[in-house]
């Protein structure tokens, strides 16, 4: 979303909002991060499904509903569910008499973590040193990828090393976790946005296979 | 609607419902661990943690420079750790420069010391405008903040998680580190407030 018109004012915070305005939102929320070990998927998944949702399931529900749908889009994809079950057990719940789709056989991705969470030991040194000027690749690669699009084709300064890392691209299609080294990246704001922006920096973390070196 | 394709868009709360019935109904979820994790993040895990971090770092200069040098690390000191925690940084605010935390291709956000995120955080305004002219978006969330002072916002884009050490206000000097911990708001952590003295 980085960058992208037409959303409106920013909204002041409200000291007093609950975790979960309402109880479907925290059952939501605990349904999803269950689903996800159910459907035999990971958190890069999780987010690639959220990212094929379509614009009304992706908003019109706030960010709970975005959850509950991508963990449908995660369940239907292995299988674990019909892809209408949830709105035939939806409307059976409030008096209607549907027939609900058979249990269909389940097709978990092949797929298995080399370890806990996303930090990875890489044997390789790091390709880029702190203070290196860099540019983003300018791609726009199919699937997932963490490479902000307001990022691509523009330089930047490294500005520290993070711990190596799976690579979100190819876990999210459980094409292998390809550990990285990850960069913090400083961009000007006029580098990004022209002469006339506001002057900041904007840092955002990038694997090291979406970076090229500047000449 | 999304996965079903089917024409009316059902309550999200009533297809709640449903999915856990068909979860539970197959053994595939126990509805206890669910209640568990709910419990979790509406009573255990939350900005406190962060404002007892903070609070720490204000009062003791061997954690503060310790907090800065492996936020991960000092941050388990005080039992801190788990989901969306596995590697934090922590940058300070000061008088001449502000970081303040975006994500703008998801909601990512330090879940171990700030809880899960507050909705002006997963706004889809925040979301975009924080990285193209984060002074404005300051502004309207009322923070003016004043010219010579340099904005640097952090795009969480990967596993790593940001959480701003703010600036301790003055007229605090007299306080302990417990009378600090209820100053610290998560606004500050996320930098999009400052800290007020009391």
């Amino acid at each position: 979303m980085g960058g992208t018109e037409g959303w409106g004012p920013a909204h002041p915070p409200r000291g007093d909002e609950p975790v979960f305005e309402k109880p479907w939102q925290g059952r939501a929320f605990a349904l999803t991060m269950l689903s996800i070990g159910v459907s035999g998927r990971n958190a890069d998944a999780f987010r690639h499904a959220q990212e094929r949702l379509d614009r009304a399931g992706y908003l019109d529900d706030g960010y709970f509903g975005r959850w509950l749908n991508a963990a449908e889009l995660m369940l239907t994809d292995s299988a674990i569910l019909a892809p209408a079950a949830i709105d035939a057990r939806a409307r059976n719940l409030r008096g209607e008499h549907v027939d609900e789709p058979p249990v269909p056989e389940p097709a978990r991705p092949r797929y298995a973590p080399t370890a806990g969470g996303s930090l990875r030991a890489v044997d390789t040194a790091p390709a880029f040193a702190i203070g290196e000027r860099v540019r983003a690749r300018d791609m726009s690669p199919p699937g997932h990828t963490r490479l902000p699009g307001y990022a691509r084709g523009h330089t930047g300064v490294v500005e520290l090393i993070q711990p190596a890392a799976v690579l979100p691209d190819t876990n999210a299609h459980f094409q292998g976790e390809n550990p990285q080294h990850v960069y913090s990246v400083r961009f000007d704001s006029r580098e990004l946005w022209g002469a006339d922006a506001e002057p900041f920096a904007v840092t955002a973390e990038l694997f090291e296979t979406y970076l090229e070196k500047v000449s | 609607m999304t996965a079903s394709g089917s024409g009316e868009r059902l309550p999200a709360a009533l297809r709640t419902e449903a999915l856990e019935q068909l979860l539970t109904e197959r053994g595939l979820i126990d509805p206890k661990v669910m209640d568990g994790l709910i419990t979790e993040y509406e009573t255990n895990v939350g900005p406190l943690n962060g404002a007892k971090v903070v609070a720490r770092a204000w009062t003791d200069p061997e954690y503060r420079r310790r907090l800065l040098d492996d936020g991960t690390a000092a941050i388990k000191e005080l039992g801190f750790m788990g989901r969306q925690g596995e590697h934090i940084v922590v940058v300070e605010n000061t008088a001449t420069t502000h970081n303040v935390v975006v994500c703008t291709l998801c909601s990512c956000y330090p879940w171990p010391v700030l809880g899960l995120p507050p909705s002006w955080y997963k706004d889809p305004a925040y979301r975009a405008r924080m990285v193209k002219e984060p002074r404005t978006v300051l502004s309207e969330m009322g923070l003016e903040l004043p010219d010579g002072v340099r904005i640097i916002v952090r795009d969480s884009t990967s596993e790593v998680r940001w959480l701003v050490l703010p600036e301790r206000p003055a007229g605090t000097e007299h306080l302990s580190e417990e009378q600090l911990v209820p100053l610290v708001t998560r606004e500050a952590m996320v930098g999009v407030a400052k800290v007020k003295a009391p």
